[in-house]
């Protein structure tokens, strides 16, 4: 149940409107009752002192992995959606590579009803494309939809068989919900583990060509344009599946993509070490891609940030790094990661906002990532200066994977709001500038 | 320097291989005695962790630690619960809880030895990781190398075969670079790395060329697994494009040398005449592999350091 | 590679604030003569003889005592040149580990009197360390030493059957045997410590 909370003197950031400057907000009963430069008078509200502070709609996050059902040793929807609302996500589209798979409306109503009793924060869960992710038989679209499913990946794999990928794409046309894509042709991939170029080569290790890709992007984006479906492509991570996107979308391809904070800050040289919490799938890439995927969030090429949240347990960490799965955290350290990008002057903190709530939002078509008048108190408060330590034990997710494990962080947030309701809070660091 | 052991050339400085050669030629000189065994490692103890198995790396490392009195302790995959997949932190743990000197770790992935020395206080040495790295038998190239042209600046070195796949070629690349030798890889397009030039080498595709002028010439060990289609369509034609015989050496230098880190697939990389006989320094490299180890056991053996909590 | 290992230079040895030439080359000439005189004194059968030198400066005074021994009893005596460092005692205790040197026995020791040559005796330990390593080569007859400086401080039961000149010191002292500076001949220096600190 919420009261009544007004925020005051923080700086509102609001790609929906456009809103980008000091602000106070008023919220009741969850819902956002007004956005005004100067609110006064209210009365029989809580109040909360944001001077210094952004304040943001929350975070949407098109792509993680909440584990459950079959993998809750990882991470499950309760411990999820906990670290999720730490991270400032109000609302998290989770994949369905889970055990069973999410390919029945069954197991998606398993989701929605664990979401609804243990999770913070909103959950909506993309349904598999093909039945067990096998790539050979489609799944049952429309019941999935019905049961809460906002879209279709079978990431964790791809669709290999291109005539299959046609099929998926041009059905997905009767629930309009988008198709979202791990574009990878794995007769590229075979085992490849690290960017294929200097860091394979100095590290021994088998590499991952960019083509890989590359290819597949192509191939997805042609069939876009045939089918008129709307092609999603998840965690880009090459120049050439940028230059590919931004071509498609000048084209007027329905398409729409997404980064993921690793691969638009970390390159290839982070797996130096062996370390396998350096190793994701796609694999981290050189200088010139990770300045493309920047580059094309700040042209609005790339849509979204999405975190790829994919927890593993230490032990299956622990390992060699061909052996370990591919996969790190995300929710928690995202902002701090991609904040980076608005300090080095890449993108502005409204650009930010827009990658992190608005862009996603409406990839899903949710009425969500939006502050406005009427809209879902949705809403994070951010430090956007404090440092602060990670250390991957002392989080909300249950495993530890991280490749920012005991760095220093800059940028925090302080507290996440969903309808109205505090789900979150840290500790203000030194007074803000 | 060699703080936490032997685990790459690419970490070496010019000086570190240099004092390693140094002290093996001195250790080359135990082995030539009557009592081929010095007091040095006494009440030491060594383990080989093979998890790769090797019997001629391991045997040799054997000899080494046993010629410098150590107790030595063979650990290999099949014999012990590493076959219920330990993990490798695991694994580091329980060794270093036995307190060994030093632990000589061969592994099928690149990368473990590195992995399993960061969370141990005692000096790792690699014995072969994947792809990556096997440091000792690069420094006993290089002593071979030295004792039969005096030298090895100015020196040109032509390493042939499977470089993607080579940890051989990739710790001799380093070494001889560090060394000041000019080092050419040659093989089929296939079997060549990406940005192989970022080690320090010239890529050649036609054996000829990269043979000319060569005073080294190393042919590296074929995988056949490797070869009947995947990455070389037979061993017929790896043979008679890459394999070294005495009409292909002719391209290189008159006094040229030929090594092999063995076995030898005889007629494959090397003609059944050449692996037998001068120029040929296999059994050479063989030797001196025991007097290496045992460098690098005295070097290392014993130092302790930092372990996990170290920057 | 060089035939001798050197001995240090003038200029290598830290020169401390009170430096003194304990033995000038005429003085270690003598000495030598007059060892090599005693060897054969003491030792009934002089083709039996193998010096060997403990690197570095064993070495070249071991020459030296075969060239005198060639001119007084007309034998040439075998030298041999034996690195103790690998039998050192003190080895896993110290950070870095000491470099090698070259080890090169011509003949086998077996029934042979061998005489070991060291530069500066002082705690015994070098000597118990070639001892232990000639062991490994054979069995000698015998086995005597000749010392050119003793500077005292034995802390093992070990006798220098043959003394150049006792020099008395303190613990943190070092005497050195060295080339002369500017050349030819060599010099034994005494430096004096600040410190006391084991040799």
């Amino acid at each position: 149940m919420a009261g009544r909370v007004w925020i005051r003197g923080g700086h509102v950031l609001d790609p929906a409107s456009g809103r980008d400057g000091r602000a106070d907000v008023l919220i009741e009963e969850g819902r956002v009752i007004a956005v005004e430069a100067l609110l006064e008078g209210v009365a029989d509200a809580e109040s909360i002192d944001a001077r210094g502070l952004w304040v943001a709609p929350g975070f949407v996050d098109l792509h993680a992995h909440l584990r459950e059902p079959g993998q809750e040793y990882k991470e499950d929807i309760a411990s999820g959606g906990r670290a999720a609302a730490a991270g400032g996500f109000t609302s998290v589209a989770c994949m369905a590579n889970t055990n069973p798979v999410n390919d029945d409306p069954s197991v998606t109503d398993y989701i929605m009803d664990r979401a609804r009793k243990d999770s913070p924060v909103r959950v909506f869960p993309v349904a598999a494309a093909t039945r067990g992710l096998a790539g050979e038989v489609m799944t049952e679209m429309s019941a999935l939809v019905a049961a809460g499913a906002v879209a279709f990946s079978d990431d964790g794999k791809t669709i290999m068989d291109s005539g299959m990928q046609r099929r998926v794409l041009e059905y997905s046309r009767m629930v309009e919900k988008p198709v979202m894509v791990h574009a990878e042709d794995r007769t590229l991939v075979r085992d490849g583990v690290v960017n294929e170029g200097a860091v394979s080569t100095r590290l021994g290790l088998p590499g991952n060509p960019a083509v890989a890709e590359v290819v597949h992007v192509a191939r997805d984006l042609l069939l876009a344009e045939l089918t008129g479906a709307h092609l999603h492509v998840a965690h880009v991570s090459t120049a050439g599946a940028v230059a590919l996107l931004r071509e498609a979308r000048a084209r007027g391809i329905h398409v729409t993509a997404e980064a993921s904070p690793h691969h638009l800050t970390l390159t290839d040289e982070a797996a130096l070490g062996y370390d396998p919490n350096t190793k994701m799938a796609p694999p981290l890439r050189g200088k010139d891609d990770v300045a493309a995927c920047v580059a094309g969030l700040a042209d609005g090429t790339l849509d979204a940030i999405a975190t790829d949240h994919a927890p593993h347990a230490v032990h299956e960490k622990e390992v060699e790094f061909t052996a370990a799965p591919p996969g790190v955290l995300g929710f928690e350290t995202a902002f701090a990661v991609v904040m980076a990008l608005v300090r080095e002057g890449k993108l502005t903190p409204l650009q930010l906002i827009a990658c992190l709530a608005w862009n996603p939002a409406r990839v899903l078509g949710l009425p969500y990532g939006k502050l406005e008048p009427g809209a879902a108190a949705d809403l994070v408060l951010l430090d956007p200066v404090q440092r602060w330590s990670y250390d991957p034990a002392q989080g909300y997710s249950k495993s530890r994977n991280s490749p920012w494990a005991g760095q220093t962080l800059e940028g925090r947030v302080l507290a996440t709001f969903v309808a109205g309701r505090l789900v979150h809070q840290a500790a203000r660091g030194a007074a803000a500038a | 320097m060699m703080g936490r052991g032997l685990l790459a050339i690419e970490d070496l400085e010019r000086e570190d291989i240099e004092l390693i050669l140094d002290t093996a030629f001195h250790m080359k000189e135990v082995g030539q005695r009557e009592v081929k065994k010095v007091p040095t490692l006494r009440g030491r103890t060594i383990i080989n962790l093979f998890f790769e198995s090797s019997t001629r790396t391991r045997t040799s490392f054997e000899i080494a630690g046993k010629r410098l009195s150590a107790d030595v302790v063979n650990f290999s995959p099949s014999s012990s619960s590493l076959t219920k997949k330990e993990s490798i932190l695991d694994t580091a743990k329980t060794l270093d809880a036995m307190d060994p000197d030093a632990v000589v770790i061969r592994h099928q992935v690149a990368g473990v030895p590195k992995q399993i020395a960061d969370q141990l206080t005692a000096p790792v040495i690699n014995a072969g990781d994947g792809a990556h790295e096997h440091p000792t038998q690069a420094l006993l190239d290089l002593m071979t190398v030295v004792e039969e042209k005096g030298r090895i600046d100015g020196l040109t070195v032509t390493i042939i075969g499977d470089i993607a796949h080579s940890r051989v070629a990739r710790s001799n690349i380093y070494a001889f670079t560090k060394m000041g030798a000019e080092v050419r890889v040659a093989g089929p397009p296939t079997m060549l790395p990406a940005a192989v030039e970022c080690l320090g080498v010239k890529a050649f595709r036609s054996l000829r060329e990269a043979l000319d002028g060569a005073d080294v010439v190393m042919a590296l060990r074929i995988q056949l697994e490797r070869l009947g289609g995947a990455l070389f369509p037979s061993v017929r034609e790896y043979s008679a494009t890459f394999g070294i015989d005495r009409a292909k050496l002719r391209f290189a230098k008159d006094d040229a040398i030929v090594m092999h880190p063995g076995p030898v697939n005889r007629g494959v990389e090397l003609s059944n005449d050449l692996a037998n006989r001068r120029p040929s320094v296999i059994l050479d490299q063989v030797r001196n592999g025991v007097a290496l180890r045992m460098a690098v056991l005295y070097l290392l053996a014993g130092q302790k350091h930092g372990g996990p909590s170290e920057a | 590679m060089a035939s001798d290992p050197p001995i240090p230079s003038a200029h290598a040895s830290a020169e401390g604030p009170s430096a003194g030439i304990v033995l000038d080359d005429l003085a270690i000439q003598r000495a030598l003569t007059r060892i090599a005189h005693e060897i054969v004194e003491r030792n009934d059968e002089p083709a039996r003889l193998y010096l060997v030198g403990i690197p570095n400066g064993g070495v070249p005074l071991a020459r030296l005592i075969a060239q005198n021994l060639r001119e007084i009893a007309g034998v040439d005596v075998t030298v041999g040149v034996l690195d103790t460092t690998l039998y050192r005692d003190d080895l896993l205790a110290r950070g870095v580990r000491p470099r090698l040197r070259k080890t090169e026995m011509p003949s086998a020791v077996d029934d042979r009197s061998v005489i070991l040559v060291d530069d500066v005796a002082s705690t015994g330990r070098t000597i118990r360390a070639a001892m232990d390593a000639l062991m490994d080569f054979g069995r000698p007859r015998t086995v005597q030493v000749v010392a050119l400086v003793d500077r005292g401080h034995r802390e093992l039961p070990i006798r220098i059957d043959y003394v150049g000149k006792n020099i008395p010191t303190r613990r943190g002292d070092h005497v050195e045997l060295r080339a002369r500076p500017g050349g030819e001949g060599m010099e034994v220096v005494l430096m004096q410590g600040a410190s006391g600190g084991s040799s």
